[in-house]
């Protein structure tokens, strides 16, 4: 293969051509993933079905262990690497195509040389881990090398099952330097032993001012007849019965089984108002808000800021948190077992903690940065921005559910943490809800 | 006439070749044999024995032989499993009343072009089952190409909708398995003689007569086996509910995908799947029985 391709030539043809991007191992595996999708994999991976709680951590050579890394670390990283995250989660600039269109992400394969695979195939918690959790538990390969999950019992399941890789704490240098302090040693993840976070935000009500005149300021107005049909809520209960128990005056992180009965029959309401509920939905229900099916749902504030700011068909969005208040959630960079490029997927999560980068994602998403040196990028480039851009960094600069106030850090409420037989009891009472 | 039969020469033993005969048929399935074991046989028997497990997807699931998953997942799950059946059961009356004159059609007038019919019948399913149920939920959408036009010429008002209803998801499953249940009765139709229909008018019959005595008897086989072909499916079908339903729509199928991907319950999945299988199979005899194929040919 020729160093330097004659120009007439695109070099993105000249690797695909020359190198390898999938064997025969892949094909087989991604086939899987694909089967995964409709729930196949995981019937096939239920043939043996062997949990097994880790306390300890990884022994001595074993992958995540000091010995590992350092082995890893002479290899240097792959040339590439497969990040799988959840959708409107990264900068994008649609006049571009290819991989110039996810800006950020760009400038690290420029720098690096790490050729990025970015999917945005994660909608829900629970759907994701399902489909990747056959290959954890037979130890192999998922196809990802860093996967984004939100601080749920998922994650938790994740870490105490052993199916991530321990982080070298040597391969995060901005990390270590830029973390803000909320992101820091976190109590689902003390000492950021297998998770960094990607960004994190608040989940509340969204609503198209088309549709809705007055301001939603409680989960009550989503039972407003006014709406009926055209309302949605999550059909994650962290998020559901987290916003049911603050509307009911309960605080969902010391929250004991009878309030979460007590939530649970909240929420059964929606079920019992016949046309009330469009559905309870993942993250389907962004495009579904979009199409102007829903009126007034559940939402994640960055999702529906983002659509606001920059994309006019969606000026009329407006998000807000209860004034019962709101959950905040932090999704989180980690690395599954087996993955091909860990040292690879560390730089990138480490990249994204230098604050020009931090804030380039800050200033597309509208979610918050676990970066808070980033924050001063923004201000300035709102500050330096002109016309129609300067009123949209302006905007991510002031909102409060980008850089949270204290007034509205008080609103915002942190999971109820499960233990032991309670994720049993917590799915066996809201789970059927969903389903309805 | 008779070409291979050696002719008996005294003294000389025919040449041994029966076991090699036989044993042919058996090699010729054992590539399908295998295939089935290895997809079929032995991730049923891995489902049935964990359908009897107990534990959690935390610690783990053991055998325990609790055959009381299958009683929880009978009695838990009564309203979806009702749900389920009805909805097949208004699939399948209303797929073979739309395919039947298309099967017909084909059938008795496309000509030199049935193929051609047959062939843009199949085009929608070369794409992905999920992609087009993902489409019709744009189509469907309250704003969208249909509804959208129709609200704002006012024929409908502006709260209606289909989408998150009973009679989307019905909707949406009949598209999908339409052409299951008119490829059976186009076979069915197709070899019909049509000299049989031209010797009933004959016999003075009229065009209705001789459609009810001689076509629709002799496409029984064809309604027969489209019956089984979209209501089997359609019991178990996820997909369009969980696309186009919304609450009050979830079928079983859903039940036993949430009890797979987010409960991560799999003995109770198990169960539940072992139960659904056995509500179709003991349908299905049942139905054979009352109208098997062979009581049609017979009568």
């Amino acid at each position: 293969m020729s160093k330097e391709p004659t120009p007439r030539m695109d070099p993105a043809w000249i690797r695909g051509m020359t190198q390898r991007r999938m064997s025969r191992r892949d094909l087989f595996r991604y086939a899987g993933a694909g089967a995964g999708a409709l729930g196949l994999s995981s019937i096939l991976a239920a043939c043996g079905v062997s949990g097994e709680a880790q306390t300890t951590g990884p022994t001595a050579g074993a992958e995540g262990s000091a010995e590992w890394w350092a082995d890893l670390k002479t290899q240097g990283p792959g040339d590439h690497l497969n990040f799988t995250n959840w959708p409107a989660y990264i900068d994008r600039d649609f006049s571009v195509d290819g991989p110039g269109s996810r800006p950020s992400l760009n400038a690290f394969t420029q720098d690096t040389g790490i050729d990025v695979t970015y999917r945005a195939d994660i909608n829900d918690n629970a759907d994701f881990y399902a489909t990747i959790r056959p290959a954890l538990e037979s130890g192999q390969d998922t196809g990802h090398d860093i996967i984004v999950m939100s601080n749920f019992q998922e994650l938790t399941e994740m870490i105490e099952l052993g199916y991530l890789i321990e982080l070298d704490p040597e391969l995060r240098p901005n990390f270590d330097a830029n973390v803000g302090p909320n992101f820091k040693d976190p109590a689902y993840d003390p000492g950021n032993k297998y998770t960094m976070a990607w960004q994190s935000g608040a989940t509340g009500i969204g609503w198209n001012t088309k549709y809705v005149d007055e301001p939603i300021t409680s989960l009550e107005d989503l039972l407003n007849p006014k709406y009926a049909g055209h309302v949605a809520m999550f059909n994650n209960a962290a998020d559901s019965a987290g916003l049911a128990m603050l509307q009911l005056g309960i605080t969902p992180e010391t929250s004991t089984p009878e309030d979460w009965q007590k939530a649970a029959d909240y929420l059964q309401r929606f079920n019992d108002a016949s046309g009330q509920l469009r559905g309870w939905m993942d993250q389907a229900y962004l495009t579904a808000i979009e199409n102007e099916d829903l009126w007034v749902t559940m939402a994640w504030s960055g999702d529906i800021l983002n659509d606001k700011l920059y994309f006019p068909e969606f000026a009329t969005f407006e998000f807000a948190v209860p004034d019962a208040g709101g959950m905040i959630f932090v999704d989180n960079c980690c690395i599954p077992n087996k993955a091909a490029n860990p040292v690879g997927a560390m730089m990138l999560m480490d990249w994204y903690y230098d604050p020009v980068y931090a804030a380039m994602l800050t200033e597309w998403n509208a979610y918050v940065s676990p970066v808070p040196a980033g924050g001063d990028i923004v201000q300035a480039d709102a500050d330096a921005a002109k016309g129609a851009d300067k009123e949209v960094l302006q905007t991510i600069a002031s909102s409060p559910y980008v850089f949270p106030t204290p007034e509205m850090e008080t609103k915002l409420n942190n999971y109820r943490v499960l233990e032991g037989d309670e994720v049993q009891t917590w799915n066996d009472l809201f789970n059927p809800i969903f389903l309805a | 006439m008779e070409r291979s039969v050696q002719p008996d020469l005294p003294g000389v033993a025919p040449p041994e070749r029966r076991p090699k005969r036989s044993r042919a048929p058996y090699g010729l399935a054992t590539p399908a044999l295998l295939w089935l074991l290895v997809l079929f046989v032995i991730p049923m028997l891995a489902m049935a024995s964990l359908s009897l497990q107990t534990g959690n997807s935390l610690e783990g699931f053991r055998q325990t032989f609790r055959f009381a998953n299958f009683a929880d997942a009978l009695s838990q799950n009564g309203e979806f499993l009702i749900r389920s059946i009805r909805n097949a059961a208004v699939v399948t009356c209303i797929a073979l009343l739309l395919a039947y004159p298309v099967a017909y059609w084909i059938a008795f007038y496309g000509g030199r072009f049935k193929s051609v019919f047959l062939f843009l019948l199949l085009l929608p399913f070369f794409i992905s089952f999920v992609i087009r149920t993902v489409a019709w939920s744009f189509i469907l959408s309250d704003n969208g190409i249909i509804f959208g036009t129709l609200k704002s010429l006012g024929v409908l008002p502006e709260s209606y909708r289909v989408l998150g209803t009973t009679f989307a998801v019905v909707a949406g499953i009949t598209y999908n398995l339409l052409p299951f249940t008119i490829l059976p009765l186009y076979v069915s139709l197709e070899q019909i003689d049509p000299r049989l229909i031209e010797a009933s008018k004959d016999l003075y019959a009229s065009r209705t007569k001789a459609f009810l005595k001689v076509v629709l008897p002799l496409s029984m086989p064809g309604v027969f086996a489209a019956v089984l072909l979209t209501s089997i499916p359609a019991i178990g079908d996820y997909v369009n509910a969980a696309v186009l339903g919304g609450p009050g729509t979830a079928m079983i199928g859903n039940v036993i995908q949430s009890e797979f991907l987010r409960d991560r319950n799999y003995p109770e999945a198990a169960a539940l799947a072992f139960v659904l299988m056995a509500i179709m199979l003991v349908g299905a005899i049942i139905y054979a029985r009352v109208l098997g194929t062979e009581r049609i040919t017979e009568g």
